[in-house]
């Protein structure tokens, strides 16, 4: 259908895109291979040297290593589960016919607009602080002793707010699926006498399915890289309780200058989520085909 | 269906939803309270609700200590700023690929696709470096740059998403009475698309403004926008709930409401299409 003149000029107006996200992507992940091969800190820029496979080995065996990636799992495992098991049920909630539904979807759907630096600060102060935070008062008032969350309990801490974050979207996403599910497909099973466990199992479920899958390939690709909320309440601490990837990234490469081993971390994490990405691209793929 | 419900359960219902909407607003609301009390009613205990000396001193004190107006200005321009170049570049890629699309349009969109998947810890090395040795760390013009191409790949996708609705015909109409390339986007196109072009911008302003792993890392003060400004709050001296409170809601209140007009665009965007 396109004629040999639309199609020249199509790709005319394409390069300026293509030329931008490949100067973006291809060429610093080419840097950072190619930084990940030397030995080069930034206190000592005079003695670069190449060193091969050296950051990899040292990176990889590296203790924090190996708890960064555990914490990286537990943290994207747990908020995972939490806002997509929480969004089922909130959507589910929402999808009722229940008096002021519009104003519910604008409070339920508020978190994912705010900034990460302000939900984690403010759940760490005004929410989770063991003195006069709102918390500590609640868990005052049933006479218990409130918990001091940041210090005693840091990688939970983080879960819940990054969990708070995600809930909304989980939820927004899930809702929008559940709502195209047919009115007559609703009524057939109340017809049929479906009890709501087997209407939830054989109907709902296998009709959002999808959604489902997608929020959370979109979730793990976000939340692996969680940073500012890490940033500003914890700095990755106590020790390494709460530095994930991510942050262990940040803290070789502008904390202690070390580009070789930042560089070996960075392909390190491309790979994790890279093995996420294949099956997200699936699923987007197989729907452009309609 | 909702006829055949008594009105009992159906006050239940709400009342139940309702419990866990609040639940889940909270904390903005919390925050929003606190910041009109004064420093001392902000950690009292038992804490104030609603009855206490409203004050709107923290918004004043926000302003002169740390100058909120210069860090807002800064979220301003780069979340518009940054995506209104993103949008010069998209909206005429989006275009040749919805209306003219080739044998590959559909790997190049999902190529575009796959650079939102890479981590941004896995080029912060090099971006790192490239922009100190241009002059570019703490820049506008810097940031702008970075939180336009991070976007690119969603701008691209959206409206494409939205083109893709636009019938057909009415193109073949145009080019039958020969209207140039240029003509047929100018005068058919761009009437027909301002809709969906509005509600990306609108997507890619909030994600932008709300971006915080480049802005921590490229801005430390001139160009800092509010996500930086908000961590500044994170080692502070003295009593700082309220004026945080005051900050927090000044940082948010604009990208809250734009979001309320845009959550139905906002599955559409964030899922690529993939969920509508």
């Amino acid at each position: 259908m396109a004629t040999q003149q639309t199609s020249a000029a199509a790709r005319v107006l394409v390069a300026p895109s293509v030329v931008l996200l490949f100067l973006w992507m291809i060429v610093p992940l080419a840097m950072t291979l190619y930084f990940s091969s030397l030995r080069y800190s930034l206190l000592d820029a005079e003695n670069i040297g190449f060193v091969g496979l050296q950051n990899y080995t040292a990176f990889l065996s590296d203790p924090d290593f190996t708890s960064a990636l555990l914490n990286t799992l537990i943290l994207v495992g747990s908020v995972l589960a939490i806002s997509v098991g929480g969004g089922i049920l909130v959507a589910l909630l929402m999808d009722q016919p229940v008096f002021g539904q519009n104003a519910l979807r604008l409070m339920v759907i508020a978190p994912f607009f705010v900034m990460p630096t302000v939900s984690a600060l403010v759940w760490k102060n005004l929410l989770m602080n063991p003195d006069s935070g709102l918390f500590a008062w609640i868990a005052r008032s049933f006479g218990l002793e409130p918990v001091v969350w940041f210090t005693n309990y840091p990688m939970l801490s983080v879960i819940i707010v990054v969990s708070w974050e995600w809930l909304p979207f989980a939820s927004l996403i899930l809702l929008t699926a559940l709502q195209s599910l047919d009115e007559e497909q609703k009524e057939a099973a109340q017809l049929d006498g479906a009890g709501p466990f087997s209407y939830f199992f054989y109907i709902v479920l296998p009709h959002i399915a999808r959604a489902i899958t997608v929020v959370i390939l979109i979730e793990t690709i976000f939340l692996l890289s969680v940073f500012a909320e890490i940033y500003v309440t914890t700095g990755g601490g106590p020790g390494v309780a709460t530095t994930n990837i991510p942050f262990l990234v940040y803290k070789e490469a502008l904390l202690n200058f070390d580009v070789g081993s930042a560089s070996a971390g960075g392909i390190v994490a491309v790979v994790l989520a890279n093995i996420v990405a294949i099956f997200l691209m699936r699923i987007v793929g197989r729907n452009l085909e309609g | 269906m909702a006829m055949k419900q008594s009105i009992g359960k159906r006050v239940g219902v709400t009342i139940l939803a309702w419990t866990v909407a609040f639940l889940i607003f909270f904390p903005i609301l919390w925050t929003f309270i606190t910041s009109f009390k004064s420093e001392l009613d902000a950690i009292a205990m038992p804490p104030k609700f609603l009855f206490f000396n409203w004050t709107l001193e923290n918004y004043a004190e926000v302003q002169s200590r740390s100058n909120y107006l210069k860090y807002a200005f800064n979220s301003i321009v780069l979340s518009v700023g940054a995506n209104i170049l993103g949008l010069l570049v998209a909206v005429p890629a989006a275009w040749a690929m919805a209306f003219a699309p080739g044998k590959r349009t559909k790997d190049l969109l999902m190529w575009m696709l796959s650079t939102k998947m890479m981590p941004a810890v896995g080029v912060l090395v090099p971006i790192y470096l490239l922009f100190r040795d241009l002059g570019l760390l703490d820049s506008l013009w810097g940031i702008g740059f970075v939180l336009m191409l991070l976007n690119l790949p969603i701008l691209i996708w959206m409206l494409y998403t939205y083109f893709k609705e636009i019938p057909i015909d009415i193109l073949e109409a145009a080019r039958m009475d020969g209207a140039s390339l240029f003509n047929e986007i100018v005068y058919v196109l761009t009437p027909m698309a301002v809709p969906g072009i509005a509600s990306t911008m609108l997507l890619a302003i909030i994600l932008s403004w709300n971006e915080a792993f480049w802005t921590l890392n490229l801005a430390t003060s001139n160009a800092a926008p509010l996500t930086a400004f908000i961590a500044s709050y994170s080692a502070p001296e003295g009593f700082f709930w309220a004026k945080l409170s005051a900050a927090s809601t000044l940082a948010i209140a604009p990208i809250l409401i734009l979001g309320w007009f845009s959550q139905k665009q906002l599955v559409r965007g964030l899922t690529f299409g993939a969920v509508k």
